[in-house]
């Protein structure tokens, strides 16, 4: 097993335990760890569970198929403009946005942005370490998450054709809930829970909770002319 | 039978009398489809996983952290179960739907009226979409909070961001598929904003539509487009994507999360070697 150099385990049976030898030189040594993880067999372990989710998946759109039919309306008649007409569900928020700012701005540099957003997250290992925010400088950084939710609100209110409330509403509720264990103390576990949130996690809840609140909106609050409308009261256009 | 007996057999070395009696066609042919014993023995389990072209996308064995449901809820692996059944009841649409006006929309009229089950047909594939996206979003939304892009994985990432947008394409084309009064304006709400795109987009306009407005051109390029280009364009992506996550080591877990038993030995000697069991390579 052992020579002065080297040291080499290696299984009894290769044919049951395949092995992968490391070689690790020695100025990276020092941070080499190895782990130790309970395993299973993926047959039948993992094979049974894949079947279980398919066929669970498979019975709840069963489900959903016998109790809701599909929307069909009249043929399609291009002098005959719905009002409203709305887009697929998922393209509700942009179509939100296109309520405050130019098509340019709302149809093509801000869903461009995301886009790029979201491919450059792991080059900038974003939500990686995960350092409490709260952590350390404490004072100064209390100071900069109510300058750029001042900055951010400013932004959405002003710049757009009417103040964007979709996303001014969202970022007014993280930031309170960001800065709560900040001057409150964190001794209710789920202050102290947002209070070792890291900065990635506030960003990415911002960007999540700003979407998802524009989609809710441009579903179920919006009318003829994209007037706002309430669901209860009007019904869902 | 005579299936397990053999690989015990070929396990111990010595011939069993079923390895010398000649066996059935009918069992020969089984042999020759699953070409290992009954998974009950810890190698023909491995056998089980390893000689199986659908299965090799797993490695042999597991790590039990990975496998919990609370950690994944089965988002990635969800996505792909709608998208296997979007193909099937796609492939059943197509057999009734002509890409062509006014036809298309009488096609759903039929689906709705004369073929059987036609409603709970489309019903699968409408819902199963939305389904698709929502998971895929969802999925997305998990790996972001887990960090599971850590390097090495960070292009695998990018591959899932790029199958998230042709997982909506998908969604959108077939919205214009039934040719009703939804569909038709929906699409376009989305083209006229291809249309602010300062450079080109005009064109990229004309390119999608066939045309400068939303008519049979344009249904027959969003057909095409819906039931041929972008699900191979899907297929192979995902076929990358999930390749990438075995090459990677599986599924992602924080070091933090996992029982950490040995360090590497100090610095006393020269090269350090070590050995690991191929759980996740």
């Amino acid at each position: 097993m052992t020579t002065a150099e080297f040291e080499i385990a290696v299984s009894d049976d290769a044919r049951k335990t395949p092995v992968r030898v490391a070689l690790v030189q020695e100025d990276a040594r020092p941070s080499v760890q190895l782990y130790e993880d309970e395993c299973v067999m993926t047959f039948p372990h993992l094979v049974v569970r894949e079947l279980i989710a398919l066929i669970a998946a498979s019975f709840a759109l069963v489900l959903l198929a016998l109790a809701f039919d599909a929307p069909l309306e009249q043929v399609a008649d291009p002098l005959r403009t719905p009002n409203p007409a709305k887009a697929p569900w998922y393209f509700l928020g942009l179509q939100e946005l296109l309520h405050y700012y130019p098509p340019l701005v709302s149809g093509v540099i801000m869903p461009a942005l995301v886009v790029v957003a979201l491919v450059v997250v792991p080059y900038f290992e974003v939500n990686l370490r995960r350092e409490p925010f709260w952590e350390r400088d404490r004072e100064h950084k209390l100071i900069w998450v109510g300058a750029v939710t001042v900055v951010l609100c400013g932004i959405f209110l002003f710049t757009g054709a009417h103040p964007v409330w979709p996303v001014i509403v969202p970022t007014l509720v993280l930031a309170s809930l960001m800065v709560l264990p900040a001057i409150q103390g964190a001794e209710a576990p789920w202050l102290h829970w947002l209070g070792i949130r890291s900065l990635a996690f506030w960003g990415f809840t911002w960007f999540l909770a700003s979407v998802c609140t524009l989609t809710l909106v441009g579903v179920f609050f919006r009318g003829p002319g994209w007037a706002f409308t309430l669901p209860w009261i009007d019904g869902v256009y | 039978m005579s299936n397990h007996l053999q690989s015990h057999a070929a396990e111990s070395g010595a011939p069993l009398v079923s390895d010398i009696r000649p066996v059935s066609h009918v069992s020969r042919f089984v042999n020759s489809v699953v070409r290992h014993g009954f998974p009950d023995t810890t190698r023909n389990r491995s056998l089980a996983v390893f000689t199986n072209f659908f299965l090799h996308i797993h490695p042999v064995k597991v790590r039990v952290e990975a496998m919990k449901f609370t950690r994944t809820f089965y988002l990635g692996g969800l996505t792909a179960v709608m998208f296997g059944i979007l193909t099937a009841t796609g492939v059943l649409l197509m057999f009734y739907y002509h890409p062509s006006v006014p036809r298309a929309y009488e096609d759903m009229k039929d689906l709705e009226f004369v073929v059987s089950a036609g409603v709970f047909l489309r019903n699968l594939h409408r819902w199963g979409a939305h389904a698709m996206v929502t998971l895929a979003f969802l999925h997305m939304v998990r790996v972001f909070f887990a960090g599971a892009y850590r390097p090495p994985r960070e292009f695998n990432w990018v591959i899932g961001v790029g199958l998230f947008l042709v997982t909506i394409l998908l969604s959108y084309t077939g919205y214009l598929l039934p040719w009703d009064q939804l569909a038709y304006w929906a699409v376009t709400v989305g083209t006229n904003m291809a249309r602010a795109l300062p450079v080109g987009g005009d064109e990229l306009s004309f390119v999608l539509l066939g045309g400068n407005q939303i008519d049979e051109n344009t249904l027959v390029r969003f057909y095409v487009l819906h039931c041929v280009v972008l699900p191979i364009a899907l297929a192979g992506g995902v076929a990358v994507h999930i390749w990438r996550v075995r090459k990677d080591g599986g599924l992602y877990i924080p070091p933090a999360e996992r029982a950490q038993v040995v360090r590497a030995a100090p610095a006393q000697t020269g090269a350090h070697v070590t050995s690991e069991t191929e759980v996740s390579a």
